[in-house]
């Protein structure tokens, strides 16, 4: 028991200094820079390896892209700029995020219109099952006269 | 029956509905370029066998034209390199090599090995040029036509089959080629 929690305790600092001791060795002196390059090389897909960011990945390619996105802050681009220039490059997929747009608006909308009709749904089954109740004379009420 | 209907027909219209979706969806391996249809993007680079030498996109303007990827750590343009030369060789279209990140010694040294179908080579040391074309893995090789617009990006190695079926179609008429 102990020993798991000072696992936990371990992995959580771990964590903390992920940038420091992972693949990329950048850093930005500007601390609202760095975090902000942290943020967008951890959403941003190595097209080579494919299920890691850019942020996680050791091959040459996403290195160059975090020079880009680097270079690209340190200019003075915002986050949509950098996520622009990459999708011109490499299309959507190279985010992990997808935007909303057009082809995948259903996917967005679909879940809470189908909780709505659900909830709908829900609403009117009760409603009839309370309206059966109160009209069956096999029904006790309250009074627990029949 | 009459409870049933709606879940019923809302559970065969989902059903036509993915499996349109499933046949319809685009092959696993490959991303769909986001360049295909538009400009190629520019480029202005050295020359891996003539250091006076610059490769510009503005001097293929009005011509079309083959831009390989290739480097001399990627095995995969080992395997194509027998059929650029093929390619190269038949004129149908000039091919123009991008080098991407490699070094210059190896990559000369291959070409002295294998041969050289590019009409030039230009060497993408940081790999810049390569991110502006949307290049994730080597070999991929573009086609652009005479109006400098992408017609067709393969991502992988050419072979025969490719090339007869997706690149000769796409080529027009050698007369109006301007080769």
């Amino acid at each position: 028991m102990c020993r798991s929690w000072l696992l936990m305790a371990l992995m959580i600092a771990m964590w903390s200094v992920r940038s420091a001791y992972g693949i990329d060795a950048t850093s930005i002196a500007d601390p609202a820079l760095e975090a902000r390059y942290l943020e967008l090389t951890h959403e941003l897909r190595c097209m080579q390896c494919q299920n890691e960011s850019i942020a996680d990945s050791p091959v040459g390619l996403a290195s160059d892209l975090r020079r880009e996105v680097r270079n690209m802050l340190l200019a003075g681009k915002t986050d949509d700029e950098v996520r622009d220039y990459m999708v011109s490059r490499y299309g959507e997929f190279i985010l992990f995020r997808p935007r909303f747009s057009a082809r995948n608006a259903w996917l967005w909308l679909a879940p809470p219109l189908f909780l709505l009709i659900g909830l709908g749904v829900a609403v009117r089954v009760v409603r009839q099952r309370a309206a059966l109740a109160a009209t069956d004379p096999d029904v006790p009420d309250d009074d627990g006269r029949s | 029956m009459n409870r049933f209907a709606l879940p019923l027909a809302l559970f065969a219209l989902l059903a036509v509905v993915l499996a349109i979706s499933i046949r319809h969806s685009p092959d696993k391996g490959t991303i769909v370029s986001p360049l295909l249809g538009r400009a190629a993007p520019g480029f202005a680079l050295p020359s891996l066998t003539d250091a006076q030498h610059v490769v510009r996109s503005q001097d293929l303007k009005g011509r079309w034209y083959l831009l390989n990827v290739w480097g001399t750590w990627c095995a995969e343009c080992r395997a194509e390199h027998s059929m650029l030369v093929e390619v190269g060789h038949s004129g149908v279209i000039p091919i123009i090599g991008l080098d991407w990140k490699d070094e210059d010694d190896h990559a000369l040294e291959w070409l002295a090995q294998l041969g050289n179908p590019y009409q030039a080579i230009g060497v993408d040391h940081d790999g810049r040029t390569a991110i502006d074309w949307g290049v994730y893995g080597a070999p991929e090789t573009f086609l652009v036509n005479a109006q400098g617009i992408v017609v067709y990006k393969l991502v992988g190695p050419l072979t025969r089959e490719s090339w007869t079926q997706d690149f000769l179609p796409r080529l027009p008429p050698r007369t109006s080629a301007g080769l």
